[in-house]
């Protein structure tokens, strides 16, 4: 009886001391909030054989924060950051769309082609043409930081700005709406009643974790974080290791791009994933991951994408109009980071203590 | 002298642990007003939490402070401040690009009426205290265009500014300063001796306790050993004390067996330089030998070690390597070809802080193992475990962040990296700087049993009689040159004669 309760103890405090306990905190205090002021949220209901319902939508749209932030972990690590993912989910939905129906030279695609349910390009060189055009961009920001030495910021906002013109360029400048069925499948179809896109980011998720856990990839990741001087005299290519990363990247972004035109049905170079890199960014502080790099954990980042959407669509749920939402987003950040300050730590480290020892006692 | 024997600071019966270790058992300490009053012991002993427990930094778990005569709880470095107790570290705390002036009264300028500072003023009072510490200078110059003992000199005189000290700590105040700046140091200590401040001053150079300090306290484990005054402890036993152990340490040490016969020659470079760095130079380095690196800071050695492991790249010359000529020149070209490096600079080149001992050990082997093949959690934790023992690197597990790790153990987590590739050529740049007797002796005696398996290893120092004692042959730098090249029994007046250019 005795063990089985210190047991306990070590657990709910190994728990504790867990990258994930604060992201889970977080994720908690919303979902607190939700069931004393909005109990609807939790609704999970059955239509047409698939699941739907807030806590369903949590996951199904914002399967394209969860994709970037996990790639954006591994720059961030590296002690590095990447301001274009959501350019880069422009032109990956760009390239998407273009190759159902090419639009050449200057001539605009009338709406009689436009609107037919056909591809010009099949499926999986749709699919790989999206995915593709993403790595470039990832390799593109890897090979400014890592060869050309220029800071994260700057080399990524190159891109930034740089890539919405590209997707312009690569879209004729033209909205382009998408009638192609099949690739609706990525953004909305279901298997076994649960979205395809939950799929595609556990299989993502998978890769990443075995990049990082199964290969010596995560050590040298968090090495160069740490100290990429140290991470270079220890014989290991900290070039190569920040290369990897920012392709990561932009492959993740261009996943995300892949269901996020998929969902809408279209590419729109100028809006299609804006402000994606600033949620992924507090996804990944969310998760715990320091700025300045170093350890860091994949599915702490994957909770704060999710702390991050059920905030959103909690504030749609009770009623907050869409143009105050960046408002109230400002001051989850705000709380978040006073969570997360050392002040408020021990503070409630003190509060778990102090019950302990009056349990103790 | 009798007002000499007033006790400023007296700590009785201090304890203090954390998890896992007890850092102080029952120390006691006196300060004397007007004494320079050395603390010394190895790494680990607990000289730094005691300090810490004077200045406020942590609370002991028992035993009472007497300050001026009066039991005193100290709450925080700034109370600490207050009362008198000032703190110098080791790395300089000031804005290198301000004036000497402006950090010596930084946030404390004279105003003038409106609030403007009252520039004159303050130039003139820095001045005044920089004069009483018998410092004359510019001190209207930014303070990086002077040398670290005059940035040191200048923490000195802010906390002293600050404060009306009574208590002055200084942390290895010289460790990276050469003799002449050193002397400066010990110039300023003596003419606030004679003001009636107490000083506690920490250092591992054992010559310079004897060249400043009156008395002596000397901590192990955490235990208090004794104190005792100077003049009435010759070295050798104060080194005894210090590591609980005669230098038969030392004595017993016996350099690498050389065999001609079985020699091979493992390095080979021709006119190797970097304009900059090193002039051409010719080096070989056969297997199974320690050939020592003797020289002043910026004299080139680090330099060469630089080179020959790829961190630069040579603009004149070339490298053999096993009769290979080398193209590629990067660590980890290196690390492939059996080259290991254990750089100078322990924190900015050397560990990484936040990953544990486990990950900082293995991290040159997978680095050797490339990006696939991944040592598992078992053999991670074997390898490390294995250098631990064989190093006798002191912590509780291998999961223990390295940076909670003192400067001596840092080094053997370093040397255990590397060590666990296997390499063929073992470059170790300054590889005892900053930790203790003990844990050197350590360091030079694996140098050798290495040496004697066959591995050649390079070893650089600026302790001519480490040098010495390791090397079977001792090459000497001056001015980014190589100057000659000494056999391993030669003498210190012949090595110091090379390396000042005397006939």
């Amino acid at each position: 009886m005795d063990t089985n309760s210190e047991n306990k103890t070590s657990f709910f405090h190994r728990f504790r001391k867990s990258r994930l306990f604060w992201p889970l905190v977080a994720l908690a205090l919303i979902l607190i909030f939700d069931a004393i002021y909005a109990p609807g949220f939790f609704k999970i209901g059955i239509l047409d054989g698939h699941l739907y319902g807030n806590l369903i939508d949590v996951f199904n749209n914002g399967a394209p924060l969860i994709l970037v932030a996990i790639g954006m972990t591994m720059v961030i690590a590296t002690g590095g950051v990447d301001l274009s993912v959501g350019a880069v989910i422009a032109i990956s939905a760009a390239m998407g769309a273009v190759l159902i129906n090419p639009a050449f030279g200057n001539e605009l695609i009338s709406n009689e082609i436009l609107t037919q349910n056909v591809s010009k390009t099949p499926l999986p060189l749709i699919v790989l043409a999206n995915l593709g055009a993403g790595t470039a961009c990832g390799l593109w920001n890897g090979f400014l930081v890592s060869r050309a030495k220029i800071q994260p910021m700057v080399a990524t906002l190159i891109l930034m700005v740089a890539g919405r013109g590209l997707a312009q360029l690569i879209t004729n400048g033209q909205i382009m709406t998408i009638y192609y069925t099949p690739y609706f499948f990525f953004g909305n179809g279901f298997i076994l009643g649960i979205p395809v896109a939950m799929y595609i980011v556990a299989a993502v998720l998978l890769l990443a974790w075995f990049l990082v856990r199964k290969t010596s990839i995560g050590l040298f990741v968090e090495s160069v974080g740490i100290n990429d001087k140290s991470t270079y005299y220890s014989g290991i290519s900290e070039k190569n290791v920040k290369l990897l990363a920012y392709t990561f990247c932009g492959f993740c972004a261009a996943v995300a791009g892949l269901i996020l035109s998929s969902y809408v049905h279209s590419a729109d170079a100028n809006n299609i994933g804006s402000n994606y890199e600033l949620d992924a960014i507090l996804s990944v502080v969310i998760g715990g991951t320091l700025m300045a790099g170093g350890r860091f954990s994949l599915l702490a980042s994957v909770i704060g994408a999710v702390v991050i959407r059920t905030f959103t669509i909690t504030m749609y749920t009770i009623g907050v109009p869409a143009n105050a939402l960046l408002a109230a987003k400002a001051v989850l950040v705000l709380l978040v980071i006073l969570l997360y300050s050392e002040q408020s730590r021990r503070l409630i480290n003190s509060l778990f203590e102090g019950k302990k020892e009056r349990r103790d006692a | 002298m009798a007002a000499n024997n007033h006790e400023i600071l007296r700590i009785e019966n201090i304890s203090k642990s954390f998890p896992g270790v007890q850092a102080l058992q029952n120390v006691n300490f006196c300060l004397k007003k007007g004494e320079i009053h050395a603390l010394v012991g190895e790494n680990g002993a607990g000289k730094s939490t005691l300090i810490k427990v004077m200045t406020g930094v942590e609370k002991p778990d028992q035993g009472r402070m007497l300050y001026d005569g009066v039991e005193m709880k100290i709450k925080s470095p700034q109370h600490a401040n207050n009362i008198g107790i000032s703190t110098v570290y080791q790395e300089v705390n000031l804005c290198t690009n301000l004036s000497v002036a402006e950090n010596i009264l930084l946030g404390r300028e004279p105003r003038q009426f409106g609030g403007k500072i009252n520039w004159k003023a303050m130039n003139t009072r820095a001045k005044e205290i920089m004069l009483g510490l018998d410092v004359d200078i510019d001190v209207k110059a930014p303070l990086a265009t002077f040398s670290t003992a005059i940035q040191q000199i200048t923490a000195i005189a802010r906390a002293l500014e600050i404060s009306s000290t009574k208590v002055l700590i200084l942390d290895e105040p010289t460790s990276s300063l050469d003799v002449r700046e050193s002397d400066l140091i010990f110039q300023c200590m003596r003419k606030l001796r004679e003001t009636g401040v107490g000083i506690i001053f920490i250092t591992h150079f054992i010559n310079q306790i004897y060249e400043v300090s009156d008395r002596i306290t000397v901590l192990r484990n955490g235990k208090l050993v004794g104190t005792y005054d100077t003049e009435n402890l010759p070295t050798i036993s104060l080194i005894q004390k210090m590591i609980g152990r005669s230098l038969a340490e030392y004595e017993d040490m016996e350099k690498a067996k050389q065999d001609p016969d079985k020699q091979q020659v493992l390095i080979e470079t021709n006119n190797l330089g970097r304009s900059g760095t090193v002039q051409p130079t010719d080096l070989t380095l056969k297997t199974g030998e320690v050939v020592g690196m003797a020289g002043l800071l910026g004299s080139g050695r680090t330099g060469v070690a630089k080179l020959i492991f790829g961190v630069e790249e040579p603009d004149t010359g070339d490298i053999r390597v096993d009769n290979q000529p080398v193209d590629k020149h990067s660590p980890h070209e290196s690390l492939l070809r059996g080259i290991a490096l254990c750089p100078e600079d322990r924190k900015e080149s050397g560990i990484l802080g936040d990953l544990t001992i486990r990950e900082n050990i293995i991290l040159a082997m997978q680095a050797r193992m490339g990006w696939f093949k991944y040592l598992n959690k078992k053999q991670q934790y074997e390898i490390a475990q294995k250098y631990i023992d064989m190093l006798n690197i002191s912590t509780p597990s291998s999961d223990q962040l390295v940076k909670n790790l003192s400067g001596g153990n840092q080094q053997k987590v370093i040397l255990a990296r590397w060590l666990a590739t296997h390499p063929k050529l073992l470059i170790l740049d300054e590889p005892t700087r900053g930790i203790d007797v003990g844990t050197k002796a350590e360091i030079q005696k694996l140098v050798i049993s290495l040496a004697n398996e066959g591995m050649s290893c390079m070893f650089i120092s600026s302790e001519l009689e480490e040098v010495m004692r390791t090397s079977n042959r001792i090459v000497v730098m001056r001015d980014q040159e190589k100057v000659t090249e000494l056999p391993g029994d030669t003498t210190e007046h012949n090595i110091m004669q090379a390396i000042a250019g005397a006939d």
